[in-house]
């Protein structure tokens, strides 16, 4: 208990160990353990990139902006400057109309412009001057020339308002005028206030100057007007005001029509449609007055652009305002590429969140995964441990009806009876190795099954196995049979439970899906067939079938029962060669095996034959997988859950075989495997051989049988069992061969092969009506003779108790042998026919081990540890009937005392749980001190420690737990195996015999 | 016919100690132990249990009587008569130490009382049962017959 305790406290570290694993995993992805912060993520991820694409909008928009508004400023420049170019262009040309009246007019005498000429000439130059809707030249007058003036040109001098003109100290009256302008002539310039002023500043700085914008006389347009002095005489380099003023002859004047100039001109420019121009003079900063565009504030005022205008006139500032028609259109590209920019990182945003729940979700599943796999591996555990408890509840039952049966063999049976018994107590012990097969499944999906090696006979294992099924196959009236071949070892070494397992598994198979027809298993060595087999597979497969049909005819095979078989490798075409080469190779194969005990493996080669149902063609390469069976009204009709065959495939190949079928539906199926024993090494077999091998009494050898038997297979079967008893078989026929040869043999030969048995096929003997009549006359024959009666014996498969009458009738009065034949039920018979040999010994049979485990423990000195005063005596009165010599300690320290070296113990047993120093711990000590012992002999003397081994006493743990994990505990702290307590034979002599082979020190 | 009685008698006692759980295989195990050089073997290992059986019973008793109990001690005691029981296959005994030995780990001093007692009824039934078993043995015995297996 405490033991299991310490295991589910293990199994418990165990989960808790997987647990942290599961935990720090889970510390280590950032994603999973942030996952309560994805979404916040998401949302801070779609804010900051909002954040960006607007800061991007702002950046586009911005950009836009500095270009439109450097286009402004690029357009307003160029319109600024083409006007300005435009203008001085003008101003210029009025200069050179001024040197040309100044030349022509006042230094030539007489003059030689008049109004005319000026006119033509004007009119001729205009494309000079576009921004000029006139030119026209205005005389200086004092007013003492006035009247001069006046009568000289015959008109008089006329103000603005085209009166007379008051009087006044000088005037400016126009004389010349271009064509476009003619209605000045003869007007006062300096009657005008704007004219004036121009005049008195043009004359006083030598220079062009403006007035400020007003409108024009003529078309009412808005303009200004360019006045420029004409001086009558050379001015000195640097005149003075008052020499200017001096030198003045008169004024040419021109009007600029700003408004409709200024609009042809930007006409003629692109991008005319796009801005609004303004041009103002803005002399007086504080009131700047609009020369051209509208006064009303419409278009763009967020964007305006102002550039200076110079017209050649210092005294006047001139300045152009630009701005858009339209207000700035909201830019498209910028909003298009900022929205695109926050679509695309909302959707990466999106895609990195649902790959982070996609993380999520599969971490999730697969932590959850683990928990279930660590709750699967609980539920394992707990599986074995009830395999455990309810084994060992079926045990307990099953003692009782061992029990009762082993009373029941005591009584005074008939040998049916008998047989019986034995049947019904060798499946009982085969129940429980059932259960011991159970629980090892267990070990095998584990991994951790181990095989025995112990010396065991094959023979009585295929007897065993066939009397397990013998009820069952004599109900459903089939053949089973079994034949070894002769070379096969009597002995070998291997696992006889998993070898008994495996052909249990497969004739209970076959027994199972066979409704007629036979069973047989047949064994021999692989080496033998091989050179057969690869000679003759074409028979086999192509011609085999055909021959077999021509021969036997009108569906007879030469199988065991007349029925085809699956693989004709058993029928007698085939078996005949395995016989007779048996035969002719026999001496040879007994100098074989001598000189093949060097090489110790034994390859043998069990076939099993059945003539069933056969396996399904697409059912047959699934045949071998756990829990599947041909289809599923195979478990309906036959149950059975399907696992024995991948049990079986599992322990053939862990025997170092391997299993194959041949199956056609409806004819049977054959399955084949082979296995790798160790041949008994020559010292143990004879060691050994009497304990183990099969106890077949020897009192039949040298007897003499007829099998009469027409069918060969069945024939050669018989008589492999009677050869095991040591009897001389020949075979007949028919009953009429076989009488005539014994009648022959009797009369003429004497002794020579006078037959004391005569053994007949049921149905040859009913098929034959003659038969019974010639075994009558065969009785009479023998009934004339001195000789002893030869024996009649009738060997049947399933007999009715007409058929039994009938048979008595005909003279089989001696017995009947129901198949299977087995070599000891045969002997049983024989006594009782013969009445030979006593009855068994009883309880021999139970105990059949008793002697090998005596041989192992004879005179050895063993130890037993146990605090439990009665397990002690237990233990000690076990080991003591096997003859060992017990001595006990009820301690680990009493022990460690005992086994302080040189000691002469040759094994100890070792209990696991006691107060103080537990068996583990003695066992760690005791190695300890072995080690160290071992360490100074190394030292000491080199060749004894090579020749005797080394200090290492085999300790054997006994437990009430039968859990691999505390097998594995034993051995980890260097024990040597250990035995279930309380103590059973076949346990105890299996962990015995282990550690007797592996111990030099125990074997000598 | 009497000492077939006798012996029919004890066989059938026996299975019946069986059937009722009584004994398990442990105890043929412990007869198969028995031969000519150790007649008395099932007798005197029985009879060593029954001696041990009483000791840890009255060790048991003492430590449930204890203001503070040694569970730790208990268990050994418990633990020691498992061993002892199973050794002989007194198989219901066996069982109630193991449900003894869980309430001990509980440390659950009203489940532990209601083990003893139960330890100590179980206990004294299966010597009672053996004793006439052997009673019924010494009968054959001394009728001259031999025991059946």
């Amino acid at each position: 208990m405490g033991l299991k305790l310490q295991q589910s406290q293990h199994h418990h570290s165990v989960a808790v160990k997987v647990n942290e694993q599961m935990g720090t995993k889970r510390g280590y992805t950032f994603i999973q353990s942030n996952r309560a912060w994805l979404p916040k993520f998401l949302l801070l991820w779609v804010v900051v990139m909002a954040f960006i694409s607007a800061w991007i909008y702002k950046k586009m928009d911005a950009d836009s902006k500095v270009r439109r508004e450097e286009v402004l400023i690029t357009m307003c420049d160029q319109r600024a400057r083409v006007l300005q170019d435009q203008f001085r262009v003008s101003v210029n040309h009025v200069h050179a109309l001024a040197i040309l009246v100044s030349t022509f007019h006042y230094y030539k005498n007489p003059s030689a412009i008049d109004q005319e000429t000026f006119a033509e000439y004007t009119a001729r130059t205009a494309f000079e001057r576009p921004l000029l809707s006139g030119v026209a030249y205005a005389e200086r007058v004092v007013h003492s020339e006035r009247e001069k003036f006046e009568r000289q040109h015959g008109w008089t001098i006329k103000t603005m308002e085209r009166e007379a003109s008051p009087i006044r100290d000088e005037y400016a009256p126009v004389i010349f005028s271009q064509e476009t302008v003619s209605y000045i002539e003869s007007l006062d310039m300096m009657s005008g206030e704007e004219d004036r002023e121009n005049i008195l500043r043009s004359r006083a700085t030598g220079k062009a100057v403006l007035t400020s914008p007003f409108r024009l006389l003529g078309s009412h347009h808005l303009g200004v007007v360019l006045t420029f002095p004409v001086y009558k005489s050379k001015l000195p380099t640097r005149p003075t005001v008052e020499e200017r003023i001096e030198a003045t002859a008169g004024y040419l004047g021109g009007a600029f029509d700003v408004e409709s100039l200024v609009e042809n001109l930007l006409g003629q420019l692109a991008g005319n449609q796009a801005i609004l121009v303004n041009v103002y003079d803005v002399t007086n900063s504080s009131d700047p007055m609009i020369m051209y565009g509208h006064q009303n504030q419409d278009g763009d005022l967020a964007l305006v652009h102002e550039s200076k205008l110079d017209f050649g006139d210092p005294s006047r500032k001139h300045q152009m305002i630009c701005r858009y028609h339209q207000k700035a259109p909201t830019s498209w590209t910028a909003l298009t590429t900022a929205f695109l920019f926050f679509v695309i990182c909302l959707l990466v945003g999106y895609i990195l969140y649902g790959a982070a729940m996609h993380i999520v979700k599969v971490e999730d599943d697969f932590h959850e995964m683990q928990e279930l796999k660590v709750r699967a591996e609980a539920a394992d555990v707990a599986k074995s441990q009830f395999l455990a408890t309810v084994s060992h509840e079926i045990r307990t039952p099953m003692n009782g009806i061992l029990g009762m049966l082993a009373l029941l063999l005591d009584t005074d049976l008939s040998s049916t009876q008998r047989d019986y018994a034995l049947t019904a107590q060798v499946c009982g012990k085969a129940l429980i190795t059932l259960i011991n097969e159970v629980l090892d499944r267990a070990k095998i999906e584990a991994g951790k099954l181990e095989l025995e090696t112990v010396p065991f006979n094959i023979r009585s294992i295929f007897d065993d196995v066939l009397s397990l099924f013998s009820e069952k196959s004599r109900n459903k009236g089939l053949e089973l049979a079994v034949f070894v071949s002769d070379n096969v070892p009597e002995m070998v070494i291997g696992d006889p439970g998993r070898f008994r397992q495996i052909i249990t598994n497969l004739v209970g198979n076959s027994v199972k899906f066979t409704e007629r027809g036979h069973i047989f298993v047949k064994a021999h060595l692989a080496e033998n067939t091989k050179p057969m087999t690869e000679a003759k597979p074409e028979n086999h497969f192509n011609g085999g079938l055909d021959e077999g049909m021509l021969i036997s005819g009108a569906g007879h095979f030469k199988t065991l029962s007349g029925y085809e078989a699956a693989d004709e490798r058993n029928s007698w075409d085939y078996f005949k060669h395995l016989v007779l080469e048996e035969e002719l190779r026999y001496d040879a194969s007994i100098n074989m095996a001598i000189a093949d005990e060097a090489s110790r493996g034994v390859t043998l080669m069990v076939s099993v034959e059945d003539t069933g149902i056969g396996i399904p063609l697409i059912a047959q390469d699934r045949v071998f997988m756990p829990f599947m069976q041909a289809d599923s009204s195979t478990s309906r009709n036959y149950g059975g859950t399907g696992i024995g065959l991948s049990i079986t495939k599992c322990l053939v190949e862990l025997m170092g075989g391997h299993i194959s079928f041949i199956s056609r539906p409806q004819v049977g199926s054959t399955f084949s495997f082979t296995t790798v024993f160790e041949r008994c090494k020559k010292a143990s077999y004879n060691d050994t051989k009497k304990p183990v091998a099969e106890d077949l009494p020897s009192g039949f050898r040298g007897l003499k049988a007829i099998v009469v038997d027409g069918k060969p297979v069945r024939a050669a079967v018989t008589r492999y069992h009677l050869k095991r008893l040591g009897i001389l078989v020949e075979f007949a026929n028919s009953v009429k061969i076989a009488a005539s040869e014994c009648g022959k043999n009797g009369s003429s030969c004497g002794s020579k092969i006078q037959p004391d048995i005569i053994l007949v096929e049921k149905d040859l003997w009913l098929s034959g009506e003659d038969g019974g009549l010639s075994l009558r006359m065969f009785d009479g024959k023998q009934n004339g003779h001195v000789f002893k009666l030869p024996k009649l014996i009738l060997l049947a498969t399933n007999i009715t108790n007409v058929e039994l009458e009938k048979a008595k009738v005909a003279g089989f009065a001696d017995t009947v042998i129901m198949k299977p034949m087995r070599a000891t039920m045969v002997a049983a018979c024989l006594q009782q026919v013969l009445g030979i040999g006593k009855k068994r010994q009883p309880g021999k049979h139970m105990l059949n081990r008793s002697p090998i485990l005596q041989g192992l423990l004879c005179g050895k000195k063993i130890l037993v540890v146990d605090d439990n005063l009665v397990n002690r005596r237990v233990a000690a009165g076990a080991l003591k009937k096997f003859g060992a010599a017990v001595e006990c300690a009820e301690s680990g320290k009493a022990a460690l005392k005992l086994l302080q070296l040189p000691h002469c113990f040759d094994a100890c047993f070792m209990d696991i749980q006691m107060p103080e120093m537990d068996g583990f711990e003695a066992t760690r000590r005791i190695r300890m001190m072995e080690s160290q012992a071992n360490e100074q002999m190394n030292g000491s003397i080199d060749e004894d420690s090579a020749s005797k081994g080394e200090w290492h006493v085999p300790i054997l743990a006994m437990t009430a737990d039968v859990f691999l994990a505390t097998y594995d505990e034993c051995l980890k702290c260097g024990m040597d195996g250990y035995v279930s307590k309380p103590f059973e034979e076949e346990n105890l002599y299996q962990a015995v015999a282990k550690f007797l082979k592996s111990n030099p020190i125990l074997g000598s | 016919m009497d000492l077939v009685q006798l012996q029919r008698q004890l066989v059938e006692y026996r299975t019946s100690l069986y059937h009722e759980g009584f004994l398990d295989e442990q105890y043929t195990q412990l007869q198969e132990l028995q031969d000519e050089n150790n007649p008395d073997f099932v007798v005197e290992v029985v009879s060593l249990f029954f001696e041990d059986s009483e000791r840890l019973l009255n060790e048991l008793t003492k430590a449930l009587e204890q203001q503070s109990i040694d569970f730790k001690r208990v268990d050994a005691h418990v633990h020691q008569l498992k061993g002892s029981s199973s050794s002989i296959g007194a198989q219901r005994v066996q069982k109630v130490c193991i449900a003894f030995r869980n309430y001990c780990e509980e440390q659950n001093v009203e489940g532990c009382l209601k083990c003893l007692q139960q330890v100590r009824h179980e206990y004294s039934l299966v010597k009672t049962k053996l004793e006439s078993m052997f009673q019924l043995e010494q009968q054959i015995l001394s009728a001259g017959g031999s025991i059946p297996m």
